[in-house]
């Protein structure tokens, strides 16, 4: 951003704005919390009933209840379990029966591995088509571009995943199947292992970005300074290189941020399709077992970063709006 | 009559090709659901071929399926659980989001300010997150799935309705209806309601891409619907084994999800106006 070339008190303009969303960010943060463990910790039925099963005696129940501290109010239960996860320590597993903050800690390099490396291949590529698109604006190949990106977002990802297979797995028998991802493996193993993820994952996210990013770009277009710049004379190249460039970039950021947030629910599908050992195929796991320790914090992860990706946006927005940053 | 069908020609015509062809989808797809139990040429459940995963013949026009099923027949059935469910979720999720918008626009006050609070809540935790979430707590049957995923949609419904009725809410002749004395639930109806069903009607179909996408996802990881039933989700996840031969028995029911929802997205985008157009 301008950031850094802008003076002092430039920033120090947008500062409480700033931090009034950062505020905002974490109130949301707290009150999902509250949501989670109200839906995952409180309403379904008794976890001391359910483990001992029908046979147990009342006298049974009453007493694992006690020991697992069921029969306190839920809101000292909400506060500590809150604490816990703070702490960094959300419990045991109970199916992996060893601390969740280990069962975590194997899984989450793993996903942001994925993320990372879908963000680096579907972000240039987007970009790609996006200003394409914007820039033959009502032409041909921004219809046919257009088309394809509206298709694609509501393709699921499974059928991405399921066709990927078949072409490059079963036809081709280029790539496997299979995810095998382990710390031994070399960097050229674990990329040819997480191709076909990331190829999928792509596909998926980056569709929503093309779109956004031809919309960011296309709205500059219309503005009367690029009108301007024509009537100059100045070249196309360079009025969308100098002109609207600087001007997009902002939404564009924005854009990329909110279409990143795509990637944790595709991640669900397709890190359980190609049997990925990341966090999101671990919150599957632990919904079919209904490991809720497991759950809540998988489930309070993928909330952060989803709110996190949202507050990169929102204050990108911010800063790339030179009518607040002058106020 | 033929009034009808002369307005129902001036829309197709105002359509643009990828709108048409988006209308054929969706139409194909909600006859084939009505008409799916009818026209099968199978029992759902019987198991009609020798062969498993056996390809595309004149007994058996999809092949068979992993326990040598007609896929065709399965599939009809699975379009109609996958079908009704999202439509009856997405208008649980519009009726409810709307009529909790159109009460916080017109009471405004602390009304509105919790409910938009709530909703902002929600809105804040991935769809496919808390659906899993709910799932984990409460099940999977049929109904479960429904309240499911309308919960998880009401939020975004509430938002755009919100917008649209806080549009309308400020309007002239809403504040004569309210010097009229109408009662709230008359303005709410009579007023506003009308005025925002364009923009509404587009969200209700969104909404009912993303249930499909949500609900045909739940059944591929196996937390959507149960065994018995199957809708175009299981069936994916139920022949999955047969990718290795590439099998119509997985690749039907995927195309089909996808069909579906990429017809109904295209025909969406083509009835919204050209001046929001993204």
């Amino acid at each position: 951003m301008s950031a850094p070339a802008a003076p002092r008190s430039a920033i120090a303009g947008v500062m409480p704005m700033i931090l009034k969303r950062i505020g905002v960010a974490l109130l949301t943060l707290l009150l999902v919390s509250a949501v989670v463990f109200t839906i995952s910790g409180l309403l379904p039925g008794d976890a001391a009933q359910e483990t001992l099963g029908q046979s147990a005696t009342p006298e049974q129940v009453a007493a694992l209840r006690h020991e697992m501290g069921l029969d306190r109010p839920a809101a000292t239960r909400y506060v500590e379990w809150l604490s816990d996860i703070v702490q960094g320590d959300p419990g045991r597993s109970l199916v992996a029966n060893m601390p969740v903050k280990e069962v975590i800690a194997g899984r989450l390099p793993n996903s942001l591995m994925l993320a990372g490396i879908t963000a680096l291949v579907s972000v240039p590529l987007a970009l790609l088509i996006g200003i394409t698109a914007a820039i033959n604006r009502g032409g041909l190949l921004d219809r046919g571009l257009s088309l394809m990106t509206l298709s694609l977002v509501a393709v699921p990802e499974f059928l991405i995943a399921t066709l990927a297979v078949l072409v490059f797995s079963v036809t081709l028998l280029w790539l496997p199947s299979i995810a095998l991802v382990s710390s031994d493996a070399t960097w050229s193993q674990t990329l040819r292992s997480t191709a076909l993820p990331v190829l999928t994952l792509t596909i998926s996210v980056m569709a929503q970005m093309a779109r956004m990013t031809r919309a960011a770009v296309a709205d500059q277009l219309d503005r009367p300074y690029v009108e301007m710049a024509h009537l100059k004379g100045v070249p196309f190249r360079r009025i969308v290189l100098y002109h609207v460039m600087p001007n997009a970039i902002g939404p564009m950021i924005n854009a990329i941020a909110l279409s990143l947030s795509h990637l944790l629910g595709g991640a669900i599908i397709v890190e359980t399709i190609f049997n990925f050992p990341g966090l999101a195929s671990l919150m599957v796991n632990a919904v079919t077992s209904r490991d809720m320790p497991l759950l809540q914090a998988c489930a309070m992860i993928f909330c952060t970063a989803y709110l996190l990706l949202m507050l990169v946006a929102d204050v990108v927005a911010i800063l790339a709006n030179p009518r607040l940053r002058a106020q | 009559m033929s009034a009808a069908t002369s307005r129902a020609r001036t829309f197709m015509r105002g359509l643009p090709v990828s709108g048409k062809i988006g209308l054929v989808l969706v139409l194909f797809w909600f006859v084939a659901a009505m008409a799916g139990p009818f026209v099968a040429p199978y029992s759902v459940s019987a198991f009609v071929d020798y062969d498993v995963f056996s390809p595309s013949s004149r007994e058996f026009w999809l092949g068979s399926d992993y326990l040598g099923r007609d896929v065709l027949s399965r599939l009809l059935w699975g379009a109609r659980y996958t079908i009704f469910l999202g439509l009856g979720a997405a208008l649980i999720a519009c009726t409810t989001g709307t009529a909790l918008a159109l009460t916080a626009a017109i009471r405004g006050g602390w009304v509105d300010e919790a409910l938009a609070r709530t909703m902002d809540t929600m809105i804040s935790i991935p769809s496919k997150i808390l659906a899993l979430v709910l799932v984990a707590a409460f099940g999977s049957s049929l109904t479960l799935l429904l309240i499911i995923a309308s919960i998880t949609y009401i939020p975004g419904n509430f938002r755009i309705s919100r917008a649209l009725a806080m549009n309308v809410v400020g309007l002239d002749f809403v504040s004569v209806a309210r010097a009229r004395g109408e009662s709230a639930r008359w303005i709410a109806l009579r007023e506003i309601l009308p005025n925002m069903i364009h923009p509404w009607l587009a969200d209700l179909g969104l909404r009912f891409v993303f249930i499909v996408l949500l609900l045909s996802g739940l059944s591929f990881l196996g937390l959507g619907v149960q065994p018995p039933h199957a809708d175009l989700g299981s069936l994916v996840r139920e022949n999955v084994s047969g990718l290795a031969f590439g099998a119509a028995a997985i690749i039907a029911p995927a195309i089909a999800i996808a069909t579906l929802t990429v017809g109904a997205n295209l025909l969406i985008d083509a009835l919204k106006p050209v001046d929001d157009k993204a």
